[in-house]
């Protein structure tokens, strides 16, 4: 819990929601003043590491610590013998197993790098060196490496993932114009320059987490259950995080070691999970196939759209890769059949990473309008726009809004689009190829409630109170804006204090759904925090403003007076000390009046539960984007630079543009990753991941990124968020990768379906 | 914890007798050594720190050459304006090694004796087999994931690749390795890895970089460094080539030719038969890619790292170009 100092820059108006605030937290990131989980000092640290499986499959026969436990100064091995009394948390929908024990460390193993033991050292240096001396006997099962393993077959079919409308197979049939294709994305990792980990702290049955958290309701409820303690009972702390990117919003098996450790011991316990161990000790993106096949018109009319999609998940949980999340509402099509399969292989069970579902899935839908345009001899662009839906025809609903209309063309103009030359291979620049791309992208707006508090202080200052993060996404920011501009009150007054479950409830910071979720509630606190201030300077009998004649108040510029300037105008304090008030405090939520229980409230803010998708409700609703690349690939090399890349959005209203085009740059910077570097190289002996490290998984670095333009053509959608916003987070990458492919099949003429587009492919 | 100890030298005498112990390893940048050590691979027990030495980190350049000495700095030397001016192949591949926080750290010395990148090798709990940690004990690399595993100057002992760029620039050069009691030239410093993958240097134990020379020449001021990845930065080359050339008076003849090649081999890969194809004939994109071919004579793929049998020679052919004026 820290309370920010606000830094203030440009006009006033700056201060209120829409104003260009710089990041209040920005000075303390980058001198390092700001405390991340595993910095916070707590007396008594014992420090543990964890070991992992160096094979696919599995079961840990037996395990040999004792050259581990004979390193001076370790103090505990625990492994698969060790019964640490957990059950079987939650799932993110609140519906939990009965008397499921919870095995952080199991037996069966399942995956190369899952953990299977932990030592515990007065120092880390000691744990890790025990670590390397815990000798683990396995009887060993054939594994099957990853989706590519001849072992893997064709997977389950997931019937909950089948949409389809229309005659698909016939409308393709007969389509004169016919594309299909397979379209492949390796395994994908977060790679957050933070590390997971987490320092655990037991006081009796009270138990403090210190790590870092996209949702710190969410994972308190997951400690609380696997130790068998109210909710009330578990406080995790995460003012400050280090990119999450998906990883960081529930507690993983690591955490339950820790903690557990931490009990045995009756000692504060570090964990500290390595580089490499981050590949394994929580799942990325999961490598997908995608067969799509487009049936058109000769003028370029789709006629039917058939998607077959596959992606690789765990052996024990079926983790669906949505691949035809975004092929269904991009585009107008009559005839439509999507259907998902999961392929179970030795992995870690994958997990959500930036965009999930509609980033592979526009990979697919966006790589094939290309082939389809090259094939029409259209200009893609006009394909786009031809084919524009002009509702939802997977739901039958009207847009809330949509203006991806608007996004190609003035992403379109922005970039230049009408210099294009159509013919692969007909653009140039020295020994350079030339080519350009279009990818547009989606994500779903989702709502969800959450919870806040206002406090007005004696001098004049004003707290905004909530459990929602800021992982550098702006969330200190724009909840300063959004009370500034519903209290009246200047920003530079507000601090904003977050990251604490102690504090009141919100939605997780992840699927795009915290800003349209957290203003609100905070809006919301802050007129009602207006109008007990109002109300108390009209009516308190020790109010200077009660006998104005007065009927109502405004609070401007930290002042309150009347309309009509009748009696005085005072600031803040001046109030506050005429009243005889030290605060003045306000909790509201954005729950429903009939679910305002304690029972309701938790479940509100620590589960999925009350979560509604894009098309609960009258509209559908999805934030939109249209990404314009350029690239120079040089052919006797196959290597690919993005020169140039103009991208178009429709977020909605944007609280603070600062912050939504940094995360919009941000989201596209990644893409580029994904486009041209990023993928776990699984040997297909062991299922190791082996290049699990930064120095061999390539994320981009500076060199890489070409000047980004970023426009903004959204309109306010009221039905999507109570300020008007729709997310921004998760729809910058979201379409990136094809653009780039696009590209580099404009450059080259070479069609690569599968990323990353490395050079040996383009050679 | 592993224990170790620590020696601080003062003398290049006192390092050199200190590291004549079993399992001592010097320390200078150690950005190599911290790194091999989290991973397991390098566990010494004594670490001799030669960053105190005085005399070590010079950077002279006159008529006959450049002398280095084996402390100074990567970023150091890339950035000094007569290596800059003279030795233009080597200021290349310092500024295109690494990340610039690295070459603030890492020394010339260290640079050479950087190990593989090999992530069999760097991951020793999970694949127990490396020739080259472990004499005898196989190959884990051989059947696994090799896209940046080395084609030249391997076998079925080892495909470890040398990552390293300065050496490729300073073996095209013809430098020398100064260890005190004998001179090397850096191209017989480095032993391919085929057969005897523990062995990567001609060090003896005791024996320590004291620094390097380069001796000036027409094709080292007109040299190049070409490095070819996937990202344009931090990363290891999937092709490099170092390459000097003097032309006849006529400027178009190639009097005097150098090329080596980073990424590909086992060892900085001096191209002789390129060299010895091309000089007396015309500077001419034809003739320098039918010689480039050359370079892969013996060249082996054990699986996916094929494609560098095709790049190199495209990658020695543009530097060549590049160097000539031409590309």
């Amino acid at each position: 819990m820290t309370i920010m100092e606000t830094r203030k820059h440009g006009s006033a108006a700056d201060g209120l929601v829409g104003g260009r605030l710089s990041r209040f937290e920005g000075d303390l990131k980058v001198t390092g003043a700001a405390t991340y989980a595993l910095e916070y000092p707590v007396d008594g640290l014992a420090h543990a590491v964890l070991v992992q499986s160096t094979i696919a499959a599995g079961t840990v026969v037996a395990v040999d610590a004792s050259q581990a436990l004979a390193v001076p100064g370790v103090l505990m091995v625990l492994t698969p013998e060790d019964d640490l009394g957990l059950m079987t948390a939650s799932d993110w929908y609140g519906n939990r197993p009965e008397n499921q024990p919870f095995l952080p460390l199991p037996r069966e193993v399942t995956y190369n790098g899952q953990s299977i033991a932990a030592v515990v050292g007065e120092s880390r240096e000691q744990a890790i060196e025990a670590a390397k001396l815990v000798r683990v006997i396995y009887e060993e099962k054939p594994g099957i490496a990853d989706i590519d393993d001849a072992k893997a077959g064709k997977g389950k079919l997931m019937d909950n993932l089948s949409v389809a409308w229309g005659d698909a197979e016939a409308a393709f049939a007969a389509a004169p114009v016919r594309v299909e294709a397979e379209y492949r994305t390796p395994r994908e990792y977060h790679v957050a320059m933070e590390p997971h980990g987490l320092t655990a702290k037991w006081d009796g049955d009270q138990l403090t987490v210190w790590e870092p958290s996209q949702w710190t309701h969410g994972m308190q409820r997951n400690y609380a259950e696997w130790f068998g303690l109210p909710i009330e009972n578990v406080r995790m702390i995460s003012p400050f995080i280090g990119g999450g990117f998906g990883s960081k919003g529930v507690a993983l098996p690591y955490g339950a070691v820790a903690a557990a450790a931490a009990r045995k011991l009756g000692r504060p316990v570090k964990l500290a999970v390595t580089r490499p161990q981050n590949f394994t000790s929580y799942g990325g993106r999961a490598a997908t196939r995608q067969t799509i096949a487009l049936g058109a018109t000769e003028d370029g009319v789709l006629q039917a759209i058939i998607h077959r999609g596959a992606n690789e998940t765990s052996t024990y949980t079926d983790y669906p890769e949505q691949t035809g999340a975004a092929t269904p509402i991009l585009y107008k099509v009559e005839n439509f059949s999507s259907q998902s399969r999961v392929v179970p292989v030795n992995t870690v069970t994958p997990g959500a990473l930036r965009g999930p579902g509609k980033n592979p899935s526009a990979f697919g839908i966006e790589c094939a309008m290309e082939e389809l345009a090259y094939k029409l001899g259209m200009d893609p662009l006009e394909l786009r726009l031809k084919n524009y839906a002009d509702h939802d025809y997977q739901s039958g609903k009207p847009w809330s809004t949509r203006q991806l209309r608007e996004a190609l063309t003035q992403g379109a103009e922005a970039f230049g689009w009408s210099r294009r030359s159509h013919e692969p291979r007909s653009m140039r620049d020295g020994r350079q190829l030339v080519g350009w791309g279009i990818g547009c992208g989606t994500f779903p707006v989702l709502r969800a409630p959450s919870a806040a508090m206002i406090r007005i202080l004696a001098n004049g200052r004003v707290e905004v109170v909530s459990g929602a993060i800021d992982m550098g996404q702006g969330t200190y920011t724009i909840l300063a804006q959004t009370a500034s501009e519903a209290l009246g009150v200047p920003v530079d007054q507000i601090d904003v204090v977050l990251g604490d479950s102690r504090l009141p409830g919100s939605a997780i910071a992840g699927g795009s759904m915290l800003a349209g979720s957290i203003t609100g509630a905070v809006h919301k606190t802050a007129a009602a925090a207006r109008d007990e201030l109002i109300g108390l300077a009209l009516n308190d009998p020790n109010s200077p403003l009660r006998d104005t004649g007065a009927n109502t108040l405004t609070v401007s510029n930290g002042r309150i007076a009347s309309e009509l300037g009748q009696g005085p105008a005072l600031s803040l304090p001046e109030l506050m000390a005429a009243l005889g008030r030290t605060e003045i405090e306000v909790v509201r939520n954005t729950l429903p009046e009939d679910a305002q229980s304690l029972t309701d409230q938790n479940a509100a803010w620590s589960s999925m539960a009350r979560v509604q998708g894009p098309t609960m409700g009258d509209y559908s609703m999805h934030s939109w984007c249209a990404h314009f690349a350029e690239v120079r690939v040089d052919e006797d090399f196959g290597t690919v630079r993005v020169s140039r890349i103009v991208s178009a959005f429709d977020c909605g209203r944007l609280y603070n543009p600062k912050m939504v085009e940094s995360q919009w740059r941000g989201g596209i910077i990644m893409g580029i990753g994904q486009a041209l570097f990023e993928e776990g190289l699984v040997d297909g002996r062991n299922g190791r991941t082996i290049n699990n490290n930064v120095g061999d998984y390539l994320v981009p670095t500076n060199s890489d990124i070409p000047h980004i333009q970023v426009i903004s053509v959204g309109v306010p959608d009221h039905q999507a968020s109570a300020l008007g916003g729709k997310g921004v987070g998760e729809v910058g990458i979201v379409g990136v990768a094809p653009a780039i492919a696009n590209a580099v099949f404009h450059a080259t003429g070479k069609r690569v379906r599968d990323l990353p587009l490395t050079l040996d492919k383009l050679l | 914890m592993r224990d170790f100890s620590y020696f601080r030298a003062t003398s290049a005498e006192d390092a050199r007798q200190a590291a004549l112990q079993a399992s001592a390893v010097m320390l200078a940048g150690g950005t190599t050594l911290l790194d091999l050590a989290k991973c397991g691979v390098a566990e010494p027990e004594a670490v001799i720190d030669i960053t105190h030495l005085s005399g070590l980190d010079g950077i002279a350049v006159n008529q006959e050459g450049a002398v280095i000495g084996t402390l100074a700095k990567m970023a150091a030397v890339a950035d000094h304006p007569d290596i800059k001016a003279w030795f233009p192949a080597v200021s290349e591949s310092l500024s295109l090694a690494a990340s610039a926080q690295l070459r603030n750290m890492a020394t010339i010395g260290g640079n050479l004796l950087q190990r593989t990148r090999c992530a069999y090798f760097r991951d020793p709990l999970t694949f127990p087999a490396c020739n080259k940690r472990n004499p005898g004990s196989g190959c884990s690399a051989l059947g696994g994931v090799i896209r940046n595993h080395a084609v030249l100057g391997v076998s079925e002992q080892c495909i470890a690749s040398y990552p390293g760029d300065l050496a490729a620039a300073l073996v095209a050069l013809d430098a020398v390795v100064d260890l005190g009691q004998r001179q090397v030239p850096v191209d017989d410093f480095f032993l391919p890895y085929d057969h005897a993958p523990e062995r990567e240097t001609v060090l003896q134990p005791g024996e320590m970089i004291l620094g390097i020379s380069i001796p000036a020449s027409v094709a080292a001021r007109n040299s190049t460094y070409l490095k070819v990845r996937d990202r344009q930065s931090y990363e290891f080359a999937a092709a490099s080539a170092a390459v000097g050339l003097e032309l006849e008076s006529d400027n178009r003849t190639i009097k005097d030719i150098r090329v080596a090649l980073g990424g590909v081999a086992s060892k900085p890969w001096r191209a002789r038969a390129v060299e010895q194809a091309l000089i007396g004939k015309a500077l001419e994109e034809q003739t320098v890619a039918r010689a480039a071919r050359l370079a892969m004579d013996g060249a082996v793929s054990y699986g996916d790292n094929l494609y560098k049998i095709e790049l190199a020679p495209r990658v020695i052919t543009r530097a060549i170009m590049k160097v000539g004026g031409l590309a």
